[in-house]
């Protein structure tokens, strides 16, 4: 258990008040964790609370101290008319470039508004997911994928977590949730909501 | 041109030339350009305030412009939720309303008050210079350094608070720098002419630039050569140096786009 970065039991989550499920949850290091779920049932509200924008109305929420978070939210970065580099914006957050698909590592020279929006979205995804931290929130990285983005986000999940990160990440994709998450979480509709 | 009697009032504007396109480039990233504007007409609000009131016009405002930019936050999640575009429309009007108002009302405040408008360049004195370049060989490096911060405040506004980091200080100490910058560029350069540097040349390389840092260095040196030259027509052709600098750098804005 020493291994454990973040735990909830019995977790209710919501911006202006309740709006999920009590939710029990335990992330160890080095664990890729999927919460599923139909649409309204507040996977992004989990994540957001475990991220600290959101806010928790019952439960014990217990993060190892000094973790570090890193969070990606569904709202694409504003870099649309923006003179910043692939290169730059990797700079930003200390993410490495090893370890890029070779289609975006030759256009990392490139200003990030002149990629694909299928480009573009994997690279602030890489962005987050390769900056240095304890844990990795992603909400729905697949959005905007092509199938060799999926598989390479699949591959990129599973390195990063032998490197000993831990991983929750939120996802319509049953498959590919159920592909590279060592544990799935099904998140039922709160009774009140 | 580089008579001792317009050297220091070139050099005053030259620092402003190179510092004022970097800082409208981080108020475009942030989607403030308009905030230039609303610190110039608060400050020059504030200017003639201290006129009035019998104290030295420059800290008016600079005390003007720093209340504002230091309290921005506040105000603007008072005002709206989100962004401060509203806040800055409203300061904008708030600002050019008293001044033009103490413009009409006090004999005193309304030549200051055409010269804060209108730019007062060529009457910068040695004490204008002495301010503005020790200012400006502050900000620049400061710009630099908060760089990477505002970047990712504005990207992915999430990493601060994901980190337990504060981002207040990034945000103010950025909107303090703004408004005491453009608090001293409009009581020289005039509100206008300051507008000019702080909008024209970053509109150009957010179109052109290739990658943020280069996009910094063009826009500097769009600042410099359009006031250089703006600065020699003017004196040549003995005009107003606020509107020549305004229609050199839209020519060129039009030209590069």
């Amino acid at each position: 258990m020493n291994d454990l970065l973040i735990s909830a039991e019995q977790l209710v989550a919501g911006w202006q008040g309740p709006a999920t499920a009590p939710l029990d949850l335990a992330l160890p290091r080095g664990k890729i964790l999927g919460l599923t779920g139909p649409n309204g049932v507040g996977k992004s509200t989990i994540l957001s609370a475990l991220a600290g924008r959101a806010k928790c109305y019952a439960g014990v929420l217990t993060l190892r101290p000094g973790l570090r978070l890193a969070f990606q939210t569904q709202d694409i970065p504003p870099l649309s008319g923006l003179p910043l580099s692939g290169r730059e914006l990797l700079a930003l957050t200390g993410a490495r470039e090893q370890g890029l698909p070779p289609w975006l590592q030759e256009r990392l020279k490139l200003r990030v508004d002149q990629l694909s929006g299928g480009q573009r979205h994997y690279l602030a995804l890489w962005a987050i997911l390769q900056a240095p931290a304890d844990v990795v929130l992603l909400d729905e990285p697949t959005n905007n994928l092509d199938a060799a983005g999926t598989e390479h986000l699949a591959l990129a999940l599973r390195q990063r977590a032998a490197e000993g990160a831990g991983i929750i990440l939120v996802s319509h994709d049953e498959a590919f949730v159920s592909g590279v998450c060592d544990q799935v979480q099904t998140m039922r509709v709160a009774p009140h909501v | 041109m580089f008579d001792q009697l317009f050297l220091i009032p070139f050099l005053t504007g030259l620092c402003l030339a190179v510092a004022l396109p970097l800082l409208g480039c981080f108020l475009r990233l942030r989607d403030e350009w308009l905030a230039a504007l609303a610190y110039a007409h608060v400050a020059a609000a504030g200017a003639l305030l201290a006129l009035i009131a019998g104290f030295v016009p420059m800290l008016g405002g600079m005390g003007a412009a720093a209340l504002v930019g230091g309290g921005k936050q506040f105000f603007a999640q008072r005002i709206e939720r989100s962004a401060g575009g509203a806040a800055f429309a409203l300061l904008l009007l708030g600002g050019w309303a008293l001044a033009v108002l103490l413009a009409a009302n006090q004999p005193l405040a309304e030549r200051l008050g055409h010269a804060l408008f209108d730019g007062q360049l060529y009457f910068s004195g040695s004490d204008n210079l002495y301010l503005i370049l020790p200012w400006c060989l502050l900000l620049i490096p400061a710009l630099f350094w908060l760089s990477r911060q505002l970047l990712l405040a504005r990207l992915y506004p999430d990493y601060f608070q994901a980190r337990h980091l504060p981002v207040w200080p990034v945000v103010t100490g950025f909107d303090l720098l703004a408004a005491l910058t453009l608090a001293l560029a409009t009581m020289t350069l005039g509100v206008m002419g300051s507008f000019a540097l702080v909008f024209v040349p970053p509109w150009i390389v957010f179109r052109r630039a290739r990658s943020w840092h280069q996009g910094l260095l063009l826009a500097a040196l769009i600042g410099v050569l359009g006031y250089v030259a703006a600065f020699a027509i003017a004196l040549g052709f003995d005009q107003p140096f606020g509107p020549v600098l305004a229609l050199l750098l839209i020519a060129i804005g039009l030209v590069v786009a």
